[in-house]
């Protein structure tokens, strides 16, 4: 366990978080994730971050490596999507017994994977540590290597057992053992002067198929996305790229900042979630690769087609400016989104009426801040009393959040639409935008509203049915 | 007779098992106001969550003692005093059931004795009922945990009186019953004037009904003074084989006298189960279910063209495939392939040939050549890659709607399962072509040839 110890406090000492270089030393050491608190605690754990940061990537084997409980009640429940090998689909687990929680699973770890290896043959296997087998004792490391000399294949251990921390830091964690054992150890067999990394981008119902073809246009290639719809040969020799996106805000940035001090590729961080930030990201995306040698004239035609790519959002927009002016919005959403979904509904006349701040740096606070005013409400930590209070109160129209909380609104009565990674819809992009103003359009204006929101008649007292009025028809 | 077999492998692909901590918490789910919590870390209580909100589309409330490395190391007893304390606090729920998990078993606590500690440190929780179960990851499934915690729900709660609470029985369902089961089960038992408590009772709490107020607690299911008064009853009906134990234990406890079924489903199961509630309550089978059984009859006379000779592939926890798997061999179809999660004396019962405690991955390398595959939602890949239709039983269902309200027991219940299953061989029939019936190539009897020439 010093192993992951070690790397935890690293990650925590990330100098590229800015939030968490204006900590002391001491603060700093505790980690930048809240302390849990018994019985009111909410969310995934390091390994489940771990698993949402590294299974998108397509065509390795993923074996969790512990009691049945780490797969088998949550493999293929994520929305990342493929458009090639299905592997990443496949749950594997050693699902171990009490034999191996006396004995240690080191052995059965060893032989799954050769098993594995037998009947699936993939370019890579992914190892992840769980609780239990880390308590034990179960040194996946020693176990990884020992399978990589016999089996002459990559396999990378991922060290983020749940009880080290939260969903976030289990990001993280992936993302070193990333550093670690993959990027940099294959070679592109071409490589152009316009290749990026998109990094923290999983691909949730197919994102990146949105963003995909803006930059198949300028002749951008994505040498690889870290992680979705990544084959394990892009992920391995992602170091060649000449410039690189970070997406999920801090979720990858030690990745990212690691790839610009080992191999100088520069990056920006940004968002596809909105139409002027889609544009941005597009913007400064070209910007990096002219600076890094590519052709200047990237620069002209990417602002050639952000400016058709706008007019045509815009104009596929307009019918619904309308219908959506004025109608409120409470979004409970995790970090980055907050912001760059706050704005983007707002080009449509969206109110927010509330936004989650939980996972938001102070950065994003700020920015959130400026687009929603000073009297924004920004919720630390919403109970669902609280939500739903609001939404059976009126005090909004519609809730965007993340499945865990689809109920409250819906026992409220009011219109929801998932935005986390469960959901069914992609809204990246121009193109996602347009999804996401379609689906709110559709959510609030759905008949069934007026419907479910009557009470029987039975129980109204107002309006005595008469049976006269019923047969001739004039209720 | 099946031959009982465990996979031999070291790697689980695809699995069809789902953790014990999570079958004790859905148990609890069943029980009125109530909040149950997984003693592990954080992770172990939100793939529960997102599993069951997938399955019934409902707000889940499940908590968790949020463990860490170094208080699993230390002892759990301060996360599950401030577990305690916060949802005291917070939900003021009636009663907490506590599962443990792999994390928490690995270290071995003395979970009791930390109880009673806690509830002498804390006396505003005195007096909240509070049972936990031990249900480590590493051993048994989700229907054991289910099993388990409802026995410790009678060992904690169920009272021992001596009066008899006239027409009361006990309804001890498996945890493969749905909310529509247990509404059929329960409109059975009051035909025959007689009043059922259920426990738990999921088709009060998870049946998707939408509450007056929000509830951070359990919206419905059986109170804790209905399990006070259970010792109360004339009998006990356990469903499945699972329900055993939790109704042996209550015989002892309190002396009500308990008869298990081991399925609801099919024929002969419902034939039996209504003589005994008519013995039970001294009045004669009402006509409906006369002409249920009629109509059961018509829809067997009706599928059986369909059904007879079908091969299928089922793979449920121990009851669920107990109950759907026996239905359809007594329709005529052949089990060639049954995959389970756990022991079970219903196994060697199984009308087929081998029982495999094991995977999706077994299930789908038996399967091939099937005209039907049987399996939670998990058996979508396999269904794609074999090209053999999947009827979704059990959970978890998270690509289709109304699981909570799948009807399998009672003559009506199986009536349309039996046509849910004959309609998916009806779609699926292999129609003949000009190429269907071809001759031999070649005859090799010497007769027809001297006739030929």
């Amino acid at each position: 366990m010093a192993g992951v110890n070690t790397k935890v406090q690293e990650v925590f000492n990330e100098p590229g978080c800015d939030k968490n270089q204006a900590k002391g030393a001491k603060e700093r050491k505790k980690g930048c994730t809240k302390q849990l608190t018994p019985g009111a605690a909410a969310g995934g754990c390091a390994f489940d971050g771990a698993k949402i940061a590294l299974q998108p990537i397509t065509d390795v084997a993923h074996i969790v490596h512990g009691p049945i409980a780490c797969e088998g009640n949550s493999w293929d429940n994520r929305g990342a999507k493929s458009s090639g090998s299905m592997l990443y689909r496949t749950g594997f687990t050693t699902d171990i017994n009490e034999t191996d929680v006396v004995y240690g699973g080191e052995k059965r770890l060893y032989k799954a994977i050769r098993e594995v290896i037998e009947k699936y043959d993939p370019p890579a296997v992914f190892v992840y540590q769980t609780c239990v087998t880390g308590l034990i004792g179960d040194e996946i490391e020693a176990v990884c290597k020992a399978a990589k000399e016999k089996f002459g294949k990559p396999i990378i251990p991922v060290n983020a057992p749940g009880f080290v921390g939260s969903k976030n830091l289990g990001n993280k964690l992936a993302g070193e053992a990333l550093l670690d054992y993959v990027i940099g150890t294959e070679e592109p067999e071409t490589t152009t002067p316009c290749d990026i990394n998109i990094i923290g981008e999983y691909n949730l119902a197919g994102e990146m198929w949105q963003i995909k073809p803006l930059l198949d246009h300028l002749g951008i290639r994505v040498l690889a996305c870290i992680s979705g719809d990544a084959r394990y040969h892009e992920v391995a020799s992602s170091h060649r790229a000449r410039a690189a996106m970070m997406v999920c805000s801090k979720a990858m940035i030690n990745v990212t900042r690691k790839m610009e001090e080992r191999y100088g590729i520069p990056f920006f961080e940004g968002s596809f979630y909105g139409i002027s930030d889609t544009s941005d990201a597009l913007r400064q995306i070209a910007r990096l690769l002219v600076q890094r040698g590519a052709p200047e004239d990237l620069l002209s035609r990417t602002e050639i087609l952000i400016h058709r790519e706008e007019t045509r959002a815009w104009e596929r927009l307009s019918k619904y400016r309308k219908r959506l002016a004025g109608k409120r919005v409470l979004l409970i959403t995790g970090g980055v989104k907050s912001w760059s979904v706050v704005s983007a509904l707002q080009e449509v006349g969206i109110e927010i009426v509330g936004t989650s701040i939980k996972k938001s740096t102070a950065e994003d606070k700020q920015r959130v801040k400026e687009l929603m005013g000073e009297e924004a409400h920004m919720f630390e930590d919403l109970a669902p009393r609280e939500m739903y209070k609001m939404l059976k109160e009126s005090q909004a129209d519609i809730m965007l959040s993340g499945g865990r909380s689809q109920f409250v609104a819906l026992k409220a009565k009011m219109p929801w639409l998932d935005i986390n990674q469960e959901r069914h819809h992609a809204y990246a992009g121009y193109e996602g935008m347009v999804t996401l103003v379609e689906e709110i359009d559709k959510a609030l204006y759905n008949p069934i509203w007026k419907q479910v929101r009557k009470t029987a008649p039975w129980e109204s007292e107002a309006h005595p049915l008469s049976l006269e009025a019923m047969r001739t028809g004039r209720e | 007779m099946a031959i009982v077999t465990t996979s031999k492998k070291f790697c689980s692909v695809n699995p069809l098992k789902m953790s014990q901590p999570i079958g004790g918490a859905l148990a609890f789910l069943g029980i009125a106001n109530c909040m149950p919590v997984l003693h592990g870390s954080q992770g172990c209580t939100a793939f529960g969550l997102v599993l069951f909100v997938r399955h019934f589309r409902e707000a889940i409330p499940l908590q968790t003692t949020a463990m860490n490395e170094v208080t699993t190391i230390m002892g759990g007893r301060d996360n599950i005093e401030q577990a305690l304390l916060n949802i005291y606090k917070r939900a003021k729920p009636e009663i907490v059931g506590l599962c443990t998990t792999g994390l928490t078993e690995t270290k071995g606590e003395d979970i009791h004795g930390d109880l009673k500690l806690i509830r002498e440190r804390n006396p505003e929780l005195a007096e909240l009922p509070i049972v936990f179960v031990d249900t480590p990851d590493f051993k048994d499934a989700f229907q054991d945990g289910w099993a388990k915690a409802v026995t410790r729900i009678v060992e904690e709660l169920v009272e021992k009186t001596e009066e008899t609470i006239p027409g009361q029985v006990n309804l001890l369902p498996g945890s493969h019953l749905t909310s529509a089961d247990l509404e059929e089960i329960v409109e059975t038992i009051e035909a025959f004037g007689l009043t059922p408590i259920v426990l738990p009772d999921l088709s009060g709490s998870l049946d998707g009904h939408i509450p007056e107020q929000f509830s951070p607690t359990t919206i419905g299911g059986t109170t804790v003074e209905q399990i006070h008064s259970m010792g109360g009853s004339l009998a006990t009906i356990a469903v499945g084989q699972q329900m055993e134990s939790a109704a042996l234990e209550l015989e002892m406890r309190t002396g009500v006298p308990y008869t298990l079924f081991d399925r609801l489903t099919g024929l002969d199961a419902n034939d039996r189960f209504l003589m005994f509630l008519s013995g039970l309550s001294g009045k004669p089978v009402p006509l409906k279910y006369r002409r249920q059984r009629s109509q059961l009859a018509d829809a067997m006379l009706d599928a059986h063209f369909y059904t007879g000779g079908k091969k299928i592939a089922i793979g449920a926890e121990p009851d669920l495939m107990w109950s759907v798997g026996t239905l359809l061999a007594d329709m005529g179809c052949e089990i060639t392939a049954a995959i389970t999660t756990t022991h079970s004396p219903q196994l060697e019962k199984m009308p087929c040939e081998e029982v495999v405690i094991g995977d999706l991955e077994d299930l789908e390398m038996r399967a091939k050549g099937c005209d039907l595959l049987l399996t939670h939602a998990h058996g979508r890949q396999a269904s794609e890659r074999l090209g053999i239709p999947l009827l979704r039983i059990g959970i978890p269902c998270f690509d289709r709607l109304g699981a909570a309200h799948k009807l399998t027991v009672g003559y009506r219940g199986t009536r349309d399962f039996i046509f849910e299953v004959a309609n998916l061989f009806l779609e699926h029939t292999h129609e003949g072509t000009p190429d269907s019936w071809p001759l031999p190539e070649k005859y090799d009897d010497p007769v027809t040839q001297t006739t030929a020439a």
